[in-house]
């Protein structure tokens, strides 16, 4: 019988990190993610898993990274506040490229800002926070159903890239109960990390296969290399050859950019005849999918075009779905971040494209939407 | 029932809004294969002052999670009364407690008045059951659920050993709303 | 015949980065001589740095090794550990890695009473970002952030480690070669977080501005050498005779639960009930 569960975002979210094989858990308490700590505290025993409450946010980002490094699947979830201390270890994640999942449930900032209600304001945080060139993956799930199943692809996604992911959800998201068909074993495919194939004397932990990732050893397994924070060659060891270290993080760039057909994911609504197409993610791209029925009520043809990966950014794919369209709103809770990026890959696409932003806290109505897609269409 | 139907239960903080909102949720998503999302107001607010959690229920999907065109408002406290009926649609209902709320107002909707907190006092014996007892009218008012799959998820989610109280308390609802 | 480290090191790495004078392969010997001696299977063994001059050390050794980001080692380490109990997994740090920015860690670390083991290369300084004052930089003494001298009391990582609850807890320095490869040893047997306080110099960025007491870099050993106490004597002392002394010796041994252990324990409790 079908696993029905009427449950929040968050929790999803412990349980889909479960399905993926997640058998480590570091975090600090933190509105509004707790309620994914407090699941995993509950499931992991349970599991042979490990939950550890750190003494703060950098500890718990710092303790995933070892747990990977020792073979477990890792992750750990917060908020703004919480996402600003991971930076640190996050860089460190990518330069090393260990595999781990990070969950931002997103709400108002700057710093403190409003705790508990819902903002999409860290999306250039999840993309440029941490110093330095790197790639990222972020997912943004816009159903508690999604909460599950990209948890799970962002696992996958870390474990075949060894790279940290970051799973950028929002309060809304987060904290609402809705209904979840929990996916049976086997459903949704799990993947696990390459290991290295040839004895260790011959083992370079950072040599890129065909697909630019390198095998990965654990802790333990007679492997016995180096890791380090510093730019390091193959073999794991610090260079100063400027080279050398180029070369390092262009593969690092290529195992996510040239491998885009396995990490780029989004929603296509009613795009086909769409006049006007809204791009929006997370909590607004249900406000603005509750705008498009309105409008497609009245005769409007409005679109919907939401990624489920954010970063690396659906850039084709926002062009060919865009390449009728007149129009294009860009919907989000903060004062216009993504749209810049929107801007940057329509341009020259003739196509006009405006914004419509808030930080109040406040999830968008619909109708909100559909009168500001009736002024556009007025102007 | 093709379109949306939204629900929101408002009052203040203690009343166990939060929990109603959850079981008919639970009620319509695993015990009718509907979809239902539910959600609530977070922060000060849920400290003992306004108190409001929104349910919709669909067989489609669903997609903005908060309701803003209210087919049916319970209002226990008349600050929820005065605030939320400007968001019922023409022709929504709005349920009251005939005591907490001393002065409703009319409008454009169906005004139910009905004395849920007295019932859970007087019959029960509890006043914190009002919002099984408003469980129990909600159910028998709206017809959005059945009233066998609600008690069905209701025994399911309250703490072992009050199921009969529960129990009570629900069908005390279903029989003032009769 | 002398001890052969030739099979714990990473020899391509050579040479090192340390400058002349500089104290800490002093400490590095030791640990391969204590690991040696513990008879750990290299695969099994962790070892786990920071940032800073001390920070270098696990780049050389030949086990699995991690070099994280500055303060922090003790939370990789946690997570080493945590993930897999059979690893032996040692941290080395600086001063200031592990007292300074990475002070938080140290203490909950000490509490949580993981079977760890931290050695401090203790310098007092700031080395590799050119001798700038740390937390242990003494009072008075000239160091490139403190250049009329630094203000207030240094913190003493043993007394910090007994406070927070580390359950191994012991000091000596890098002149006492024998006694330092024991206390590590005695630390990587010990079941629960063990710390050991390595006093090491550090002549280029500190000895070299305290000319007052450090003509060369050997001046530094002899300091060690003269200034040290034994705990067992320095309980008969008062403060005015402890003036400038290094209190050596092993300040706190006991067994307390340990938190893997405690862990495994608690999943074996919650597994039998469901």
């Amino acid at each position: 019988m079908a696993d029905i569960r009427f449950i929040q975002g968050n929790e999803a979210c412990a349980l889909g990190a479960i399905y993926a094989g997640c058998r480590f858990f570091a975090g600090y308490p933190i509105t509004p993610s707790s309620e994914v700590a407090e699941m995993l505290s509950e499931e992991l025993p349970l599991v042979d898993g490990v939950f550890i409450q750190m003494e703060d946010e950098i500890a718990a980002m710092a303790a995933i990274i070892g747990a990977s490094l020792a073979g477990k699947k890792s992750m750990t979830a917060t908020s703004g506040p919480g996402m600003s201390l991971k930076l640190e270890n996050l860089g460190y994640a990518c330069i090393t490229e260990v595999p781990c999942v990070i969950v931002n449930v997103q709400r108002g900032g700057p710093s403190t800002g409003l705790p508990t209600s819902p903002a999409q304001a860290d999306i250039m945080q999840a993309r440029w926070g941490a110093h330095g060139d790197h790639p990222i993956i972020a997912l943004c799930p816009s159903s508690v159903s999604e909460m599950f199943t990209e948890t799970v692809r962002a696992f996958n996604l870390s474990e075949m890239f060894r790279t940290p992911v970051i799973v950028l959800s929002d309060e809304i998201i987060g904290h609402m109960r809705e209904k979840i068909v929990i996916p049976q074993e086997g459903e949704i495919p799990i993947v696990n990390r390459k290991k290295p194939k040839v004895p260790p004397h011959e083992y370079k932990p950072f040599k890129g296969e065909e697909d630019f990732v390198p095998p990965m050893a654990a802790f333990g397994e007679g492997y016995r290399y180096h890791v380090t924070g510093l730019s390091h060659n193959e073999e794991g060891f610090p260079i100063q050859s400027g080279e050398l270290v180029h070369q390092m993080n262009v593969r690092m760039h290529n195992k996510i950019y040239k491998n885009l057909d396995k990490i780029i994911k989004n929603e296509v609504y009613m795009c086909d005849d769409a006049e006007i197409i809204i791009f929006a993610l997370g909590g607004a791209a249900r406000s603005s999918k509750g705008a498009i029925r309105h409008l497609r009520e009245e005769g409007i043809k409005a679109g919907l075009f939401r990624p489920l990966t954010i970063w690396p950014f659906p850039e084709e794919d926002l062009r060919r779905v865009c390449s009728r369209a007149k129009n294009v709103l860009v919907v989000e809770m903060n004062l216009g971040q993504i749209v810049f990026e929107v801007e940057r890959v329509l341009s020259c696409m003739g196509v006009k494209i405006d914004g419509m932003f808030d930080s109040s806290g406040e999830p968008f109505t619909p109708l909100s939407i559909v009168r500001r897609v009736k002024e556009i269409f007025q102007r | 029932m093709a379109s949306r139907y939204e629900i929101r239960l408002s009052g203040s903080g203690g009343q166990g809004l939060i929990l109603l909102g959850i079981i008919l949720g639970e009620t319509a998503s695993i015990y009718e294969n509907k979809n239902a999302v539910q959600s609530q107001s977070y922060g000060p607010e849920a400290r003992g002052g306004m108190s409001k959690s929104d349910v919709i229920i669909s067989d489609d999907e669903i997609d903005y999670p908060k309701a803003y065109n209210v087919d049916f408002l319970l209002a226990l406290t008349q600050q929820s009364f005065d605030r939320y009926t400007k968001e019922v649609k023409k022709g929504g209902i709005v349920l009251y407690d005939s005591t907490l709320v001393h002065s409703p107002k009319e409008g454009d909707y169906r005004l139910i008045g009905l004395p849920l907190h007295e019932t859970a006092v007087r019959d029960i014996g509890k006043s914190m059951v009002i919002n099984i007892v408003s469980l129990g009218a909600i159910v028998k008012i709206s017809n959005i659920v059945t009233i066998e799959n609600t008690e069905k998820a209701l025994l399911k989610r309250v703490p072992k050993g009050t199921e009969e109280l529960n129990k009570k308390a629900f069908y005390a609802g279903v029989s003032l709303a009769k | 015949m002398g001890f052969n480290y030739h099979s714990y090191l990473r020899e391509k790495m050579m040479p090192h980065i340390w400058c002349s004078g500089c104290t800490h392969g002093i400490v590095t010997k030791a640990l391969i001589r204590a690991i040696d001696k513990a008879k750990f299977d290299k695969n099994k063994v962790v070892v786990v740095s920071g940032i800073g001059c001390a920070s270098r050390m696990p780049g050389y050794l030949d086990f699995n090794t991690l070099h994280t980001t500055h303060g922090r080692a003790l939370a990789f380490a946690t997570g080493v550990k945590l993930a897999n109990p059979e690893l032996h997994v040692i941290v080395v740090a600086g001063d200031g890695d592990a007292v300074a920015i990475g002070g938080n860690h140290f203490i909950h670390s000490c509490n949580r009473n993981i079977d760890m083991t931290l050695v401090v290369l203790n310098n007092n300084i700031y080395g590799m970002t050119g001798g700038q004052r740390s937390p242990t930089t003494l009072e008075g003494d000239i160091s490139s952030t403190s250049v009329y001298g630094s203000i207030g009391n240094p913190i003493d990582v043993v007394n910090l480690a007994i406070g927070a609850g580390a359950t191994f807890v012991a000091r000596t320095t890098t002149y006492h070669v024998h006694q330092l490869e024991s206390y590590i040893y005695s630390g990587l047997m010990h079941k629960g977080f063990s710390v050991i306080d390595a006093v090491s110099a550090c002549y280029t960025a500190y000895g070299r501005r305290n000319k007052q007491r450090y003509k060369s870099a050997i001046d530094m050993l002899n300091y060690m050498k003269n200034n040290v106490v034994n705990i067992s004597a320095a309980r008969e002392m008062n403060s005015e005779e402890l003036k400038g002394k290094i209190i050596i010796g092993i300040f706190k041994d006991s067994l307390e639960p340990e938190y893997c252990e405690e862990y495994q324990k608690m999943i074996n409790r919650v597994k039998n009930k469901t």
